[in-house]
């Protein structure tokens, strides 16, 4: 990785930093509980700017992974154990055996039992990568439009199983989720107390994600999936496994998306199918395209701006229209991302002009 | 000793004939020509040979084992790299990114080495990077490097062409009208590098209209109209062959 990558990783950190000092400075602390949740979208994002700007692939089905992410982690560390341990099954047992099981009160008094969230969420983890695998296969076979419709149609899935499966809590999702102790006192959860600490840890896992991408794009693996984009007759014939490689960045995604949907479930306390929904999926491509599909900084950029602006509910009941609009005026006036356009470009080509 | 055997290799696009019964050996170390009028079937050749296309029927052995039904990228792994008609570079990429790329089968750092940016990637990366500047300064296109590959020249770009196939150290070039769109002194330059390749102990076969750099450089020529196999032999021979005249000029009595 080059030099320069390194410099802007520093920049990010101090941004962060200085972030929660200003929200320390101004009084304004309850800004880090979305700019927490904007961390764990942009870790969606960044994952699909790998698949998109560099890979050339289009995935309309990412809120899909993150929700097999959340909702399996949900669903294991909120389901009560403790009857089946006392019917003796053998696999709760074993767990128990593990020390992989929590037990604590519940509200009423009640014992109860759970899996401990660090094993929940390495099933999560490779639940979705293995169906991100065999998905993967028959759809990426697909170009253009058709990928774009075969993943339009896997979100659609998983969204109308969520909403129509008793266990994951119908429309009314899984709540009541508690908080994932990633190491002694190191918890993501959504008390107050912690926001700083969780503010800390959704972008030090965003930090770790950009590394490892940024890593990838300059490697070997990197440049056989720029040439995929460009021309994957030329890559293919010149050895590059083009189904392999777009299969594995598919599921890197994939995971990336899932770890986000892990982390966000645990801090939220809850997940529900709207996560799932295929506004989602749109808005998280909106986003890469707006940052100028091949630009990690770019979707990172505009990832942190436009999901921070619509938690805080600044585009109100428009939310999803917004979105809409966004990707058309891109697509029209921008095809390259905002900060593409050939009016920065000319700025910036000056600026440096007058320092040179 | 033959490197490559064709053998009885057949491929029809509907009706179409475009490859019928073709049958021929490549021997290590030599510069071969396919040549053949417009249409004869000589891309459909270079396609069914490196992939991109699979036969009807007929078998096609490199060094002895059969690659006919294998992926192109596999074919590349055996040590068969080819250049396009229209030349097909990575776009958005610079002259370098596409010749490092070629680099792709003698290296192999994969995703989770690449994401760790592991010690052993660096050292293969300046590997690559030194191997491909190599074949850029060999190909007299070192001062274009870092500029993107398709804002180049038509014939600079053949040559991060050439040099991108060369990258993967293959044994067999398969060059698809190499001398396509190039004046006479840039077609005379395709030849001295062709012939370059062939002293690197590489062997060429390739395909081509200019009927000067085919007689020039090749040892053996491949005549194919409308699909079949109608002369083979030294350029002599070819040049005096009556039915290959015929093709070329007309019939006398027509």
């Amino acid at each position: 990785m080059a030099v320069k990558n390194y410099l802007s990783v520093l920049i990010l950190i101090a941004v962060v930093v200085s972030i929660q000092l200003a929200t320390k400075a101004t009084d304004t602390s309850y800004y880090l509980t979305q700019l927490t949740m904007t961390g764990y979208y942009s870790l969606v994002i960044i994952g699909l700017c790998l698949v998109m700007g560099y890979a050339g692939q289009l995935s309309l089905g990412h809120a899909g992974f993150f929700a097999i992410g959340g909702y399996t982690s949900a669903v294991l560390t909120t389901y009560n154990l403790t009857t089946l341990l006392e019917q003796g099954n053998g696999l709760v047992r074993f767990l128990s055996d593990k020390g992989l099981l929590i037990s604590t009160l519940d509200l009423y008094g009640e014992a109860v039992l759970y899996i401990n969230p660090w094993p929940a969420a390495i099933i999560a983890v490779i639940l979705t990568a293995s169906i991100a695998f065999m998905i993967g296969i028959p759809v990426l076979k697909l170009k253009g439009h058709y990928l774009a419709m075969a993943t339009l149609g896997f979100g659609i899935i998983i969204f109308r199983i969520a909403l129509a499966t008793e266990i994951l809590g119908e429309a009314d999702g899984i709540s009541e989720i508690p908080g994932f102790t990633l190491f002694p006192g190191i918890c993501v959860n959504g008390d107050f107390g912690n926001r700083v600490m969780n503010y800390y840890i959704a972008w030090v896992l965003v930090l770790i994600g950009v590394i490892l991408l940024l890593n990838l794009i300059h490697s070997r693996v990197g440049r056989a999936l720029r040439a995929i984009h460009g021309a994957e007759d030329a890559a293919n014939a010149i050895g590059v496994n083009t189904a392999h490689y777009k299969l594995y960045t598919f599921v890197i995604s994939a995971v990336f998306a899932a770890v986000a949907g892990i982390f966000l479930t645990h801090y939220n306390g809850g997940i529900g199918p709207s996560e799932a929904g295929i506004m989602k999926s749109v808005r998280y491509v909106a986003i890469v395209a707006i940052g100028g599909m091949a630009s990690m900084w770019g979707a990172l950029t505009m990832g942190v701006l436009l999901n921070f602006m619509s938690l805080r509910g600044m585009f109100g009941s428009y939310d999803d229209a917004v979105f809409g609009a966004i990707m058309i005026i891109i697509m029209l006036f921008a095809p390259n991302g905002l900060l593409n356009l050939s009016v920065w470009q000319k700025i910036s080509k000056s600026a440096g002009k007058e320092k040179g | 000793m033959a490197l490559l055997e064709i053998h009885k290799l057949n491929r029809r696009f509907g009706g179409l004939h475009a490859v019928n019964n073709v049958s021929f050996n490549l021997d290590q170390g030599m510069i071969k020509a396919v040549i053949g009028p417009n249409g004869a079937g000589k891309t459909t050749l270079f396609n069914l040979i490196s992939g991109n296309l699979q036969a009807n029927s007929g078998t096609v052995f490199f060094d002895k084992r059969p690659i006919h039904g294998l992926k192109p990228f596999q074919i590349a792994r055996c040590g068969i790299s080819r250049t396009y008609q229209n030349i097909k570079l990575f776009p958005g990429m610079t002259a370098l990114e596409n010749v490092m790329v070629g680099r792709h089968v003698q290296s192999k750092a994969g995703f989770l080495s690449g994401m760790l940016n592991l010690p052993s990637c660096w050292s293969e990366e300046k590997e690559i990077r030194t191997k491909s500047l190599e074949l850029l300064e060999l190909l007299d296109i070192t001062e274009f490097a870092d500029t993107e590959a398709q804002s180049l020249a038509f014939g600079q770009q053949r040559a991060v062409e050439f040099a991108r196939a060369l990258a993967s150290e293959p044994k067999i070039l398969l060059l698809d009208e190499p001398a396509a769109g190039l004046n006479i002194y840039e077609t005379a330059e395709i030849a001295r590098l062709i012939t370059k390749i062939q002293n690197r102990g590489i062997t060429v076969l390739l395909v081509e209209h200019d009927m000067s750099l085919v007689m020039d450089i090749s040892d053996e020529i491949v005549v194919l109209s409308f699909g079949e196999k109608i002369a083979e032999g030294l350029p002599a021979a070819i040049q005096k062959n009556k039915e290959v005249i015929q093709i070329y000029l007309g019939d006398d009595d027509a």
